[in-house]
């Protein structure tokens, strides 16, 4: 991926966050697993502080690769009760925006729409998702993965028991 | 479930048999529109309700806005360093004053005709004032405040019944508790910034039962329970038996607590291999700090025992892998509002918040390892609710043992009389499993319960 242009850049970027997108909507959820680096870290800030640091401030969420993968181990187990039965997921990606930084890593944004149904009801989580994704041959990496609901707060669904 | 024709005599909704050791909540308690009202006058207007904490508006002029028992309000700092409270709604027609959730003001302004008041909450600007009458006077119109306001510890509440007991003899045994708490920290505690709010489609009751429920905590929590026991926790087996019993316990007034032995860390001076082997210092410094000033037996509480404090009705403090203040807000028979809150003591920064935070996060929280769990059982229940033949839960767990632990069910039974007895139009009830006889509290004397101190004779 050298010197590519801007159009090709997003392209591929989009692939990606498609591909992972659909990964999430289909529970493959080791396989998704597999798009991170591993000093990785996946952020939910809460609804009414979209900017919070998790070093300072009350976050939703704040993993890094190993309590991810507990995440997932959770997730796949019977045991976790909100999700179990799944709920149905159905994400979608769009107006996506790719900067390349200065060390090559790709900072991206993208506007996600993320409906989920369950026990006869759904709704959607609305926000955005910023990435820092890392060149890896051919492939792209997840470095940094941070999910920022736009509503202003959990009234719909009473928690965050899906990745966003 | 009686229909609503011929709806339950309130004498009939909870069954409290304590020498056969049954006790049964009616399930229209929680699904029953008027008893929902009835709750609403007997209860939230009666008693005193959670506001906010002190630290949540350290300057002068800093503000919050809170939904407390379905009124709008706000807190305020004002000049002279008094937290006041306020209805947030302009005596002039009614418009919400504070229509932000916080900030920092001078002057509070309404938008609708812009009537201006001061952070004391006097009227002090009026446009136009000259077209009013003689008979309009300013000192009438100034902001309207509960009728009642005080704070223990940093812990604000409001009562809207003027008639209220003052809060520390409200708060009753809970005091102790909420002091455990708070003695933690040698600057006070704050609150961070950042709220978890989140809905549940279940009557609020069950939120206050769960919270204090240590019966649930291995089938429903299997997936905390095996990732802390990854961790490094100190986990001798995963069935009730083979865990240490705790307190559950009756603190009057309808506040109740679960106590028990940390399995995990506690950020304030119980060291986890979660926190990383640099804490570990730091942590045997506050624990021997705690020590010095508190003695070996508080201290040992303060470190090493977790609770879940209810304090009656509609607040918990939740002080185990880190502080939560959890307020419910009731809506509707079958949902509630939840907010969260992280409490941390004041001297902790860089590291040491970084740790507390994280540690929060393991459990606590609607994104954590164990509240979406918390919320689909209650949802569950409540949907169960509408198999209306099944009329009765049971909440019986340990009624005929001298010393109920905290997968024992007393620390709701407490709860749930004082409910009763509020719904029947009274103050105070005996909220103990018994009288006990002289035996038992000799018996309740004599041996320490693994807690550092002597259960009470109840
Ligand atoms: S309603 Fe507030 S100024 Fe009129
Ligand atoms: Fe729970």
């Amino acid at each position: 991926m050298t010197a590519t242009s801007r159009p090709a850049l997003r392209g591929i970027v989009e692939e990606f966050l498609f591909r992972e997108a659909a990964l999430l909507d289909d529970w493959r959820l080791d396989d998704w697993l597999d798009l991170f680096t591993h000093d990785a870290r996946y952020m939910v800030p809460s609804t009414d502080l979209p900017e919070g640091d998790p070093g300072r401030d009350l976050v939703f969420i704040d993993d890094d690769i190993m309590r991810l993968r507990a995440r997932v181990a959770r997730l796949n187990s019977r045991h976790s009760h909100r999700e179990n039965p799944r709920s149905r997921t159905r994400r979608f990606v769009s107006n996506v925006r790719v900067e390349e930084t200065e060390d090559r890593q790709l900072s991206v944004s993208a506007n996600v729409l993320v409906y989920r149904f369950r026990s006869g009801e759904g709704a959607p989580y609305v926000g955005s998702v910023e990435y820092v994704l890392r060149r890896d041959g051919e492939d792209l990496r997840i470095a940094y993965r941070r999910a920022v609901l736009d509503m202003e707060d959990l009234s719909w669904h009473g928690a965050v028991s899906i990745i966003l | 479930m009686k229909n609503a024709a011929e709806p339950m005599d309130i004498r009939d909704l909870v069954i409290d048999d304590r020498k056969r050791g049954v006790f049964r909540v009616h399930r229209s308690c929680m699904a029953s529109p008027d008893l929902f009202q009835r709750e609403r006058r007997l209860i939230f207007d009666r008693c005193w309700i959670y506001l906010g904490h002190e630290s949540e508006v350290e300057r002068p002029g800093d503000y919050r806005r809170r939904t407390v028992a379905g009124r709008p309000l706000f807190f305020v700092r004002g000049k002279d360093g008094q937290v006041r409270v306020f209805l947030n709604s302009c005596p002039h027609r009614g418009a919400m004053i504070c229509r932000r959730d916080g900030g920092n003001a001078k002057i509070l302004r309404c938008f609708y005709h812009a009537w201006s008041f001061n952070t004391e909450g006097e009227l002090i600007g009026v446009p136009g004032r000259d077209a009013y009458g003689p008979n309009f006077d300013p000192a009438e119109l100034g902001l309207k405040k509960p009728a009642r306001v005080d704070s223990y510890r940093g812990f604000f509440f409001v009562s809207f019944n003027p008639d209220a007991e003052d809060l520390r003899t409200y708060l009753a045994g809970a005091r102790d508790y909420l002091d455990l708490v708070v003695d933690q920290t040698q600057e006070g505690m704050r609150v961070v910034p950042g709220s978890n709010k989140y809905a549940i489609k279940a009557n609020w009751k069950l939120l206050a039962e769960n919270s204090l429920d240590g019966y649930h905590l291995i089938p429903t929590h299997r997936t905390y329970v095996d990732y802390m026991a990854g961790l490094g926790t100190d986990d001798s087996g995963d069935s009730l038996a083979a865990r240490p019993p705790g307190a559950g316990r009756a603190l009057g007034n309808g506040h109740c607590v679960s106590e028990n032995i940390s399995r995990n860390g506690r950020p304030i001076a119980r060291w986890h291999p979660v926190f990383g082997e640099e804490a570990k210092e730091r942590i045997a410094r506050t624990r021997r700090r705690l020590v010095r000033e508190y003695g070996e037996k508080r201290a040992f509480r303060m470190a090493d025992t977790s609770r879940n404090l209810l304090i009656y009705p509609n607040l918990l403090i939740m002080d185990f892998v880190a502080i939560s203040i959890r307020y419910i807000e009731p809506v509707a028979p079958d949902r509630m509002e939840v907010t969260a809150w992280h409490l941390v003591p004041r001297e902790e920064s860089g590291a040491a918040l970084a740790t507390r935070l994280d540690s929060y996060l393991t459990f606590l929280g609607p994104g954590g390892f164990a509240t979406p769990d918390d919320v689909e059982a209650l949802e569950s229940c409540q949907t169960g609710f509408r198999a209306s033949e099944n009329e009765w839960s049971d909440i019986s767990r340990g009624m005929l043992k001298s010393r109920p632990g905290t997968s024992d069910e007393l620390q709701m039974r407490g709860f749930w009389r004082q409910w009763h007895a509020n719904m029947l139009g009274r103050n105070t009830t005996n909220v103990q499993d018994g009288q006990p006889t002289e035996s038992q509290a000799a018996a309740a004397d004599s041996e320490a319960d693994g807690l550092g101190h002597r259960a009470s004779a109840r």
